[in-house]
């Protein structure tokens, strides 16, 4: 890290240049950032996408309460009293979001959901937790992006639209840089997009195979069969609507490849089929090394979406939708993920880290989430911290909080802050509520 | 007159982009709240370019203006940004995997007469 001081400007606010700074708005984490700082504003962020330039700009100091308990402002200590006793009063809290904080933060909310022995989940099972799952049933054959950049001559992108998601994906690692055996960049790699809408990233790919709606598991186990040397009928192009002679010539090009990439986003996950889409698009990545090299990866949404994947993993085993209540983890996608507990109306409490459930969850689960007593962080306003109980203003990691977060090909980078926040850092206001739980819990325990 | 179209909610870069300057912002709500669909089922169904439609499914109904979504959406496909009008009818259950069908959702839609 460089930060170099110069002296104040006209405006009175210091100059700062940060260098290497890391952008945490998608899973990409471009860690090559040159960020302009003048006081608490960034003024010039140099090498970031479209997304990345909205992200650093508009994260500048908002004049908010520090805390607000029922609605009234409060201090951060009379919030963090009142979140530890909503918390250690319940029987059946669930712990949710984390993909937009530090792994720092993101051990101490594991740690708060241990103590008091709740339902631990993260975005994740709204993203790709169904992928999540169909690692555990076929596995995972994987690479960094590194060797992305450096080997892939023929990448699939596969339900997703990078070049409006993850824009410098195609610049950075996968569609047009040169690398070390792909040393003319676009011109040594064949793309391919698979996807129900001609995106921007149609434009972008060699190949677009345009199926239909709701057929994304029929076209990998097609794409399997061809791989395994067997033959299939007409009734592949009625359902997937891809012509069988194209899917062929597909396959053709994919086992001429060097090293072959499948990147699949929500189209795959969210569409009926879910964790057996998931599983089918990886199976088939692995079919094909019997041919040649092939790998199959998620393109992650969030900063720190991988992060919490592998916090949540390394502390309880499981990536998302745990059960601490027994004292052990349990791990059940359906009964422990958030959209289930909320929307069957079982908790009784939630503590949400950096996420919106309340504008993106399912009418059901959005109406119990407000029914109870609703415990948020955030550094932005949001609907979820309007009907919080508690809500506490936070400052923003990567931008005036160091720490770590994983890139979505699960590289851990350091953060590189900006300027200083009035407000608190997510890590600082859990770790004082897992303290006084920790206190109250071990006294209880010294007690009885 | 109603039609059954599959809807699929996803992010565009637009919404990113608003998503920073913040969620009460107009470039935002704007945003999540048009309906692309394909010219022809435009022109098929009579709706104009920003015209209200209302589209619903036994999850919920909302009502939002209309855009063409050129030539990105075959027939019979429908385009929203993930928000509050896309979750109001996405299904709670999530078939034992956490996640609701979020996406290629059967949605019926129907022209807003103003009387």
């Amino acid at each position: 890290m460089s930060i170099a001081e110069q002296p104040k400007n006209e405006t009175d606010n210091p100059l700062k240049i940060v260098e290497d700074a890391t952008c945490t708005f998608c899973g990409c984490v471009c860690d090559d950032i040159n960020l302009t700082v003048e006081g608490n504003r960034i003024t010039k962020a140099q090498n970031a996408c479209v997304l990345g330039k909205a992200w650093f700009f508009n994260h500048h100091i908002e004049e908010r309460p520090e805390a607000l308990i029922d609605g009234q402002p409060a201090t951060y200590e009379q919030a963090i009293d009142r979140a530890a006793q909503i918390l250690l009063d319940s029987q059946y809290a669930i712990t949710y979001g984390l993909s937009d904080t530090t792994c720092e933060a993101q051990r101490v909310a594991v740690a708060i959901t241990d103590w008091i022995g709740g339902c631990l989940d993260t975005t994740t099972s709204v993203c790709h937790g169904p992928s999540g799952m169909a690692f555990q049933g076929v596995g995972e054959v994987t690479c960094s992006l590194g060797e992305l950049k450096n080997r892939a001559d023929y990448i699939i992108y596969w339900g997703g639209n990078p070049a409006e998601s993850h824009p410098r994906h195609f610049t950075k690692y996968s569609l047009m840089p040169k690398g070390e055996f792909v040393p003319n960049g676009r011109k040594d790699r064949t793309a391919v997009l698979i996807d129900v809408r001609k995106t921007k990233t149609a434009k972008a790919v060699d190949i677009h195979l345009q199926l239909k709606p709701r057929s994304d598991f029929e076209l990998a186990w097609a794409l399997r069969a061809l791989a395994k040397g067997l033959e299939l009928d007409d009734s592949v192009e009625e359902k997937t609507g891809i012509p069988l002679e194209q899917l062929k010539e597909v396959m053709e090009g994919m086992k001429k490849a060097k090293f072959g990439a499948i990147l699949f986003g929500m189209g795959v996950t969210m569409t009926r089929g879910k964790h057996l889409n998931s599983e089918a698009v990886l199976a088939l990545a692995r079919d094909m090394n019997k041919h040649t090299r092939w790998v199959a990866k998620p393109m992650r949404g969030h900063g720190n979406v991988t992060g919490a994947d592998n916090v949540v993993s390394w502390s309880t085993g499981y990536p998302f939708g745990i059960h601490l209540g027994r004292g052990y983890p349990r791990f059940n996608p359906g009964e422990f993920t958030s959209s289930d507990v909320l929307g069957r109306g079982e908790a009784d409490a939630a503590l949400i880290i950096a996420s919106d459930p309340y504008s993106n969850f399912s009418q059901p689960a959005r109406d119990h989430l407000k029914a109870i007593n609703t415990i948020v962080l955030d550094p932005k306003l949001s609907e979820t911290a309007k009907i919080a109980k508690v809500a506490f203003t936070t400052s923003t990691y990567g931008i005036n909080e160091p720490g770590t977060v994983y890139r979505m090909d699960d590289i851990p980078i350091p953060l590189r802050p900006a300027f200083d926040s009035p407000y608190r850092s997510d890590y600082d206001i859990l770790k004082a509520i897992e303290d006084k739980i920790r206190a109250h819990q071990l006294a209880a325990v010294n007690a009885g | 007159m109603t039609d059954i179209f599959i809807l699929i909610p996803g992010r565009t870069s637009k919404q990113g982009t608003t998503l920073n300057e913040g969620k009460y912002t107009e470039g935002y709500q704007t945003e999540i709240n048009t309906l692309k669909m394909n010219p022809t089922d435009m022109e098929r169904l009579e709706i104009s370019e920003g015209e209200e439609v209302r589209m619903w499914n036994e999850h919920g109904s909302v009502v939002v203006p209309c855009s063409t979504g050129k030539d990105e959406l075959p027939p019979g496909l429908l385009f929203i940004s993930y928000g509050d009008k896309s979750s109001q009818l996405m299904p709670g259950e999530t078939h034992g995997t956490g996640m609701p069908d979020s996406k290629g959702l059967d949605v019926q839609i129907e022209k807003l007469t103003t009387n």
